[in-house]
């Protein structure tokens, strides 16, 4: 199975379940839980269910596309499910069947792992499911975003699917991965991967990237004072990656790191309270969907 | 007629950590809410797995015990008025009571008659308690994390997706949130996963044996133990006996097949913690080692299920192990070619506390303080001491330390080997985090002993002069940790010395930061709390707590001279004349507590027991100082108890205060000097026996 058919068999597995399909986000982010169809979405009271592929960027863990296993941006394929159904982890079950991972050939395991990000406000409570003692997906009922408590909890789930290709394909590095027919991962993404990691670890400029920081955090607020949530998330979105550039280049010191937090943190608590405030007003068009007799 | 009763909580993998716990608290409060209904029962059990929590009662009474309350109400005489009446107060009463005045008994108690409310309590079915009882078992257990999840209020570690409960062979039935309770359970997740009806708690046992489940912990442990022993034999490797990764990998699973893997011996060269580290730590995977103990390029790892297509397990297992190692190994290189002095430089923007300053200074404060407790320790060379306390925080700046935090020293231990450090300077780096927990090695080298103490002078005098102390059972700062590792480390070394003026060198380290507390203060606290920390690690040894108290009254910094003190006090009330040296102690104590000494006048004495006292009191206090200075405490104890002939006959002959006062004064400095000599040695008004 190559990599574009793991997505394939993702979407399509999910799109039967309910799960609208939507597309990654376009701002640059550190995993799939800031795109704000989660971030947003889980927050107030309405059902959601969706699932995308998110590319994700983790400046520090460049490694000159030289580690078979650590890259700077990568692909994670995200699912909600709001409410969380009770059957949540036998239909996750079955979407490894859907890969060709039959659970009984293999020693599958679910690890507490709590789930948090400071910056965002939010965390969860969860696992790490282990595939033979590989780590292939993150799950994670969420219980708080933006410091706000979710209710109802959402589900969500967190593929790693370079991971479950690799195994899948049997392959030792990320980069042997085959894409499609003839074509691999490295194909796709090596150089970019080389050329970022040299980006964030030696050429990004400082100074620059502290005066966008400081512009994305002014502009944030603007937007954030005209009730416009999703355009004001954007300069959050934008805030947390410079964020993690500048730390990228060793330019943030301890003490520092925790102001940088609590800005960003404050930002994004309070596109929720806006984007919440504005659901409201709305009238939680969504709930409308329900299922007669639920309350 | 009793019957057994069973309740299965059926639930989402839970945190490997909170089960034991959670296991001991639904027995506790099963028996808490059994009695409180009044309901008898035999044995209360519970078992558990990550998916299930089980309690089991055997033989519950089919019907709760009868109860009756009394209630002492008002007297009679001010029950009812003069026309016979019942008065406000009885009418108030009763009505609190939910009984009529007729309905009220009187009741005699110590010769006065009381109105008094006299309820039965009916005993009902224990069959109709159960779902109350059993709801509130459940909705009372608590956990270190709870959640909520879907659209429901119940917090738990995570959801509940399955309830069996079963008195006998009849149902219980409850509810939490959307989950009703039946006779249905599930047996492993892949192994068994279709639901199955259970028509008897005898026949839920064998189920779960069916449907590969262990249900019993000790019993699922013991497996994994045996096998993983086994595993690591047939290679003739011996696996890492380590209880806490055992009870971790337990609470993983519902049915344990442990298997050997391998990973390529080319890894062995990044040093043995780190490859163990990351094995335990990331895999949870038993590391085997030969019989010299040297670590092997294999490990074992517990599988959740049985034994088929092992091999894919395997294999999967030894590539994720690969992977980790081959990160452990990029770290280890990249390590070992920094500079051990620039990543002590590049502490400089690490923060130690916001309140005092950088873990740079705290390297600086370290390295002047090594060397003022070397020498009060009598260290005989300096140089490594310096070096180490310059070199013991580096290894912070390392990949390693930071990828695996618990390897903090050792890994400092490795980079000054390989920077060819000398080894005495290696070896404090490593041990001056010693002990790192209760009951951990201490430091053996004499330059890891005096850096380890350093490094807790340092530490503890900081925290406690920016006012920082443990409160309940918060201690962020791990204060505890570093009193009891500082006393075993000065009680296990037989380190003389005084530990207030050390104290009060740390203190001269933060003269730059803004402290709360003055030198004399912040040494005073920290005395007390590391001697009250004193005080539970020697009861814990075995030492009874009043003698421990009895000595650490005294005003004394020495700890090893006081433990010294405890110990001979202990064997000589244990194995010498104590009672004779108590009556002592106590006759001449008592008297004499509030007198101030005088200069004895032997010609004054009035009688011949006063001169053979005196004479008993003399010869000893001639040689009292040198005993006490070469720590002879039991030889003094035996000493003063020797007095007590002499001065029995002195209290039958003559009265201590006696009117003539120059005559008492000269009794009672007399018996000052006696208990002066016992205070000495420790605050024997503290002993109980």
């Amino acid at each position: 199975m190559n990599f574009q058919e793991i997505i394939l068999r993702l979407q399509e597995f999910w799109g039967e379940r309910g799960c609208i399909l939507q597309q990654p986000y376009d701002v640059e982010k550190g995993a799939g839980t800031m795109n704000p169809a989660t971030f947003l979405r889980c927050l107030g009271p309405e059902p959601w269910n969706v699932a995308y592929v998110e590319p994700s960027r983790r400046p520090t863990d460049g490694r000159y596309g030289e580690n078979p296993n650590r890259l700077q941006h990568y692909y994670q394929f995200q699912v909600i499910l709001k409410p969380s159904p009770d059957d949540v982890l036998e239909l996750y079950m079955e979407s490894l069947r859907r890969l060709g991972i039959e659970p009984e050939q293999h020693d599958i395991r679910l690890v507490e792992d709590n789930w948090e990000s400071p910056t965002l406000g939010a965390w969860g409570l969860g696992w790490e499911v282990w595939l033979d003692g590989m780590e292939i997906t993150q799950f994670t009922y969420f219980q708080q975003c933006g410091g706000i408590d979710c209710y109802p909890v959402s589900a969500e789930i967190t593929y790693g699917i370079e991971r479950i290709a690799m195994y899948i394909q049997n392959r030792e590095s990320v980069y042997d991965i085959e894409w499609v027919n003839g074509i691999s991962y490295g194909d796709v993404h090596h150089q970019s991967e080389v050329d970022y990691s040299t980006y964030n670890f030696e050429a990004a400029d400082l100074k620059t990237l502290s005066t966008m920081f400081a512009l994305c955090e002014e502009e944030a607020r603007r937007v954030i004072e005209l009730k416009l949530p999703q355009p004001a998330y954007d300069y959050v979105l934008k805030c947390s990656h410079l964020f993690n550039l500048l730390d990228a280049r060793g330019a943030i010191s301890v003490t520092e790191r925790t102001a940088y937090v609590l800005k960003i943190r404050n930002l994004a608590r309070q596109v929720a309270l806006a984007y919440l405030e504005q659901r409201e007003h709305m009238g939680y068009p969504l709930l409308k969907n329900k299922p007669e007799g639920e309350a | 007629m009793k019957r057994d009763l069973l309740l299965e909580i059926g639930v989402e993998e839970m945190p490997a950590g909170f089960m034991a716990p959670c296991l001991a608290d639904i027995k506790e409060l099963a028996q808490k809410k059994l009695t409180e209904s009044r309901i008898a029962a035999e044995r209360i059990d519970s078992y558990g797995t990550p998916r299930r929590i089980v309690l089991y009662v055997q033989g519950v009474d089919e019907m709760q015990q009868a109860a009756v309350t009394v209630k002492r109400g008002p007297k009679k005489t001010a029950a009812f008025d003069a026309e016979g009446q019942p008065t406000k107060a009885v009418q108030g009463f009763a009505r609190g009571q939910g009984l009529t005045v007729e309905a009220l008994e009187i009741r005699e108690e110590d010769g006065v008659e009381y109105m008094t409310a006299v309820k039965e309590e009916p005993a009902s079915p224990v069959a109709q308690l159960l779902p109350g009882l059993l709801t509130d078992i459940i909705t009372a257990l608590s956990f270190p994390k709870s959640m909520r999840w879907g659209a429901y209020q119940m917090r738990f570690a995570r959801p509940i997706r399955w309830l069996l409960a079963l008195y006998g062979e009849d149902e219980v039935a409850l509810a939490i949130e959307n989950v009703n309770s039946g006779r249905l359970t599930r047996g492993h997740r892949f192994l068994a996963p279709k639901e199955r009806e259970v028509s008897s708690i005898p026949q839920y046992f064998d189920i779960m044996r069916e449907a590969y489940v262990v249900l019993d912990p000790g019993e699922r442990k013991g497996m994994i133990r045996e096998q993983v022993r086994a595993c690591a034999a047939a290679r003739g490797f011996r696996a890492m006996e380590n209880e806490e990764l055992l009870e971790e990998v337990n609470y993983l699973l519902e049915y344990p097949t442990a298997f050997l893997g391998e990973f390529s011996p080319a890894y062995l060269t990044v040093p043995a913690e780190v490859l163990s580290t990351s094995m335990i730590e990331h895999q949870r995977y038993f590391p085997v080692y030969d019989e010299n103990g040297a670590l092997q390029a294999g490990f074992v790892g517990v599988r959740n299920g049985g034994g088929e297509a092992l091999d894919i397990v395997r294999a999967g297992n030894q590539r994720v192990l690969k992977a980790r190692l081959e990160d452990a190994l990029f770290f280890w290189k990249e390590d070992c070619k920094k500079d051990m002095d620039e990543l002590v430089e590049a502490l400089r923007s690490v923060t130690y506390h916001e309140k005092l300053g950088s873990t740079y200074q705290r390297v600086q404060r370290l390295e002047r303080l090594a060397v003022i407790v070397g020498h009060e320790l009598g260290l005989s060379e300096a140089a490594a001491l310096k070096r180490a306390a310059r070199l013991c925080k580096a290894d912070l700046q390392s990949s390693m330390v930071y990828e695996f935090p618990e390897l903090q020293g050792i890994m400092g231990r490795y980079y000054a080997k390989e920077h060819h450090e000398p080894e005495a300077v290696s070896e404090a780096i490593a041990e001056h985090y010693m002990p790192r927990f209760a009951g951990d090695a201490l430091p053996t080298t004499e330059s890891g002993r005096v850096l380890a103490l350093t490094d807790k002078f340092d530490h503890m005098t900081g925290c406690f002069a920016i006012g920082i102390r443990p409160t309940g059972s918060q201690d962020p700062y791990a204060m505890r940790r570093n009193a009891l590792g500082l006393v075993s480390i000065v009680l296990d070394a037989a380190l003389d010395f005084d530990l207030l003026p050390l104290l009060e060198k740390a203190y001269q380290g933060f003269k730059d930061f803004e402290l709360q507390k003055s030198a004399a203060e912040c040494g005073g606290e920290l005395l007390d709390f590391i001697k009250l920390r004193m005080r539970g690690m020697l009861i814990d040894r075995g030492l009874p707590y009043d003698i421990i108290d009895g000595v650490l009254a005294l005003d004394s910094s020495n700890l090893f001279d006081l433990h010294r003190r405890m110990e001979e006090i202990d064997a000589f009330r244990e194995g010498g004349p104590w009672e004779d040296f108590m009556v002592v102690y106590n006759r001449s104590q008592r008297l004499s507590k509030d007198w101030s000494l005088t200069d004895v006048h032997p010609e004054r004495f009035e009688h011949e027991t006063e001169t053979v006292l005196w004479q008993s009191v003399s010869a000893l206090s001639t040689c009292f100082d040198a005993m006490l200075a070469r720590r002879e405490y039991e030889a003094i104890l035996q000493r003063l108890a020797a007095v007590r002939p002499a001065l029995d006959t002195f209290f039958d002959a003559v009265m201590v205060m006696a009117e003539d006062e120059a005559v008492k004064a000269n009794r009672l400095s007399m018996l000052r000097h006696i208990a002066g000599m016992a205070n000495a040695v420790a605050d024997f008004s503290k002993l109980v026996r």
